[in-house]
């Protein structure tokens, strides 16, 4: 017994490297030159339940909307030990919102076969907006749940899974075909093997453009999208930077000091001045 | 895609939260945005507010005050449990009948899974985890979003569609002020036919009431005082220095998230940035961490930041009031020390 399962995935700019996000001042649009594409953190946890869940005659496909280039993380996907890959580009594509997104990935999903069980992270790293997964799941009219912890099959066509919200679990039994986002908290994604690395070169990878998917040119990209962005800007930073120094036993009694003023009774321990940011 | 008459909507609708028969805080605090915008421009029409669960008259009493122009109930046995398939089904059914132009949600879990999957059944765009929100000249919402852990802010807009939609953590906006004075207009929504009809079509089942892990000492988002660690602190042993020092000050320990890789904290509900809680305290203490966006999003608003790390080019100075350049255990062993010797003094 195996089951057939599609995993999305989001080629992202490495996270580690934010701090290097500028907005250029002239044009107005965000500058991440020099930053590397990784595959999502929080799909790796995705990918590494669907090789756990799939069986010995399962098969894992993974999914991706993103430019061209993507192809290398794939690649990176395929050597984990997915067994094909589809990326969905096209210039057409591009700016999409969730809406966009989900409705693109959606059509791609259901050429690429009759999955039985979809799975994404639960965020990507640079939009962070949590919304795609159930999205796609509702273009594709099927329960899904978000934040799985524990999956778990019962039976042949239902699984139990456990969710998280905040700092409480719930516990659900979900019929197949369905969509999970799948936590962090589920796994530790395997390292990849050099081996992985040699078969994947010679594991299927299919690009797919706007003309082999089943979509109105409407509702694709930025012009398709419901939501539509506007000015960016870099958040107000503007704090007063003062260095301490001295030894550790100085450097404390200053930071005594500035507890005192910040309204916090260093004697009790209470906090006693309303509000105000003293320095 | 369809595009919706704009015209025809109007008012802002905030879905509450209900967990385990507690309204949420955020809740009000998505009641004091609405109202916040509705004095801002009076044209946008009155906020309700829906509250979903079973048994839920103590929470829909304590939200009759909120300042709220109304408030609609939806309590029924079989909403004990959060369902999404079923839960927004019926808030479909309350929108399309009313029709408000803005309807602000919870960015927790449950609920901002159930805005976007209202963004599909309903056509419309979802601003995710705005920090804020305003109304532009031409009466449309502006939401503002973080992207790339926050290094970057955007307005998002929703001209075409209606409801214009979005979603904001616990602890972004300010709760309304109860107005014991004023109540809300209460009505009841009937969700029996809504429950016959998915309950009948869903292969989802919700199996058990939630189990709570209820943390320890005061929660972070109310602590004055938040003692956040980081990587850089090392190990378990240096870890406890953090909690013994948020016990001095009356505070509660934050953290970063290689700390819970590290098993320094047990899960994420101490974790602070954007994928963890946003809090605003009044002194918040960041010791050996390095000041990534991810993180810095959740506690740039502080109002004083205290932060120590070895490195001087360490990101977290730049949005630091006091900048202490030096190891962590060192300065935080002689905090402590000297707040011991002052209370034996
Ligand atoms: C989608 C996504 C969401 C995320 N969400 C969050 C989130 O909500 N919250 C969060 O925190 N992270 C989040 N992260 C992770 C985040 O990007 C960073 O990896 C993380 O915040 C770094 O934690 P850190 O600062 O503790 O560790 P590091 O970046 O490793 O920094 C350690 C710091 O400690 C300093 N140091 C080392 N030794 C000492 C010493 N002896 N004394 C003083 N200083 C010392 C070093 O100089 C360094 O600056 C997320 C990541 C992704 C991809
Ligand atoms: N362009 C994309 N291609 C493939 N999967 C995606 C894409 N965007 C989002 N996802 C999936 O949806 C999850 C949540 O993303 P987001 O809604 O952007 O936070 C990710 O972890 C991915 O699994």
């Amino acid at each position: 017994m195996g089951i057939s399962i599609a995993v999305c995935i989001k080629p992202v700019p490495d996270p580690a490297h934010y701090d290097k996000i500028k907005i250029d001042p002239v044009k107005k649009t965000v500058v991440r030159e020099g930053i590397p594409t990784i595959l999502n953190p929080c799909d790796k946890h995705a990918l590494e339940a669907a090789l756990q869940l799939r069986g010995p005659d399962g098969l894992v496909t993974v999914i991706a909307m993103a430019p061209p280039n993507a192809e290398e993380t794939l690649r990176e996907a395929l050597a984990m030990g997915a067994d094909a890959a589809v990326l969905l580009t096209d210039r057409a594509f591009a700016g999409a919102d969730t809406w966009a997104t989900s409705y693109t990935l959606a059509a791609g999903l259901k050429k690429a076969g009759n999955f039985d069980l979809i799975l994404t992270g639960t965020e990507s790293a640079d939009g962070a907006t949590t919304q795609v997964p159930a999205q796609l799941a509702e273009w594709l009219s099927w329960p899904h749940l978000w934040n799985a912890v524990a999956i778990e099959t019962a039976g042949e066509t239902a699984l139990k899974v456990k969710t998280k919200a905040e700092n409480e679990w719930s516990d659900y039994q979900i019929g197949l075909p369905c969509l999970l986002a799948v936590s962090r908290e589920a796994n530790k994604p395997r390292l990849t093997s050099l081996m992985g690395v040699m078969k994947a070169k010679k594991k299927p990878l299919t690009v797919w453009n706007r003309c082999d998917l089943d979509v109105e040119d409407a509702s694709l990209g930025m012009p398709g999208s419901p939501t539509q962005p506007g000015a960016i800007f870099e958040p107000e930073m503007g704090r007063k930077g003062i260095v301490l120094s001295g030894d550790a036993e100085e450097i404390a009694a200053q930071l005594v000091e500035k507890l005192r003023s910040a309204g916090l009774s260093i004697e009790t321990g209470d906090t006693c001045a309303p509000g105000g940011a003293g320095v | 895609m369809k595009t919706t008459n704009p015209a025809d909507w109007k008012g802002i609708l905030v879905v509450g939260e209900i967990t385990n028969c507690r309204l949420q805080p955020v809740s009000h605090e998505l009641v004091g945005k609405a109202l916040q915008l509705k004095q801002d421009c009076p044209a946008a029409g009155e906020v309700s507010v829906v509250l979903i669960g079973s048994g839920i008259a103590a929470a829909g009493k304590e939200m009759q005050t909120s300042g709220a122009d109304e408030l609609i109930l939806v309590d029924h046995s079989q909403c004990a449990l959060f369902h999404n398939d079923l839960y927004a089904a019926i808030l479909k059914n309350i929108i399309e009948a009313r029709k408000p132009s803005v309807v602000l949600f919870p960015a927790t879990a449950r609920y901002q899974d159930l805005a976007s999957m209202l963004g599909i059944r309903l056509d419309t765009g979802v601003a995710a985890h705005c920090v804020d929100i305003r109304i532009n000249e031409t009466g449309d919402i502006l939401a503002v979003v973080p992207a790339f852990g926050g290094k970057v802010l955007g307005d998002i807009l929703c001209p075409a569609h209606r409801p214009q939609m979005a979603t904001a953590k616990p602890g972004i906006f300010r709760p309304g002020e109860a107005k014991p004075g004023h109540t809300a207009k209460v009505s009841a929504f009937d969700a029996g036919g809504v429950i016959a009809e998915t309950m009948g079509k869903t292969r989802l089942v919700a199996l058990d009431a939630a189990s709570c892990a209820v943390p320890e000492g005061i929660p972070l988002e109310k602590a004055p005082v938040v003692v956040c660690g980081g990587w850089g602190m090392g190990s378990k042993e240096n870890w406890q220095l953090l909690g013994e020092l948020a016990g001095m000050l009356g505070g509660a320990v934050g953290c970063t998230r290689p700390a819970i890789d590290e098993g320094w904290m047990p899960d994420e509900s101490s974790m602070i940035g954007t994928s963890g809680k946003v809090i605003r305290p009044k002194v918040y203490i960041g010791a050996a961490l390095s000041g990534s966006s991810h993180h810095v999003c959740g506690m740039k608003d502080s109002d004083l930041i205290i932060s120590i790390n070895n490195d001087p080019q360490a990101a977290i100075f730049e949005v630091s009031d006091i900048r202490v350049v030096g190891d962590a255990k060192q300065v935080l062993s002689a905090l402590i020390e000297r707040i011991r010797t002052i209370r034996s003094a």
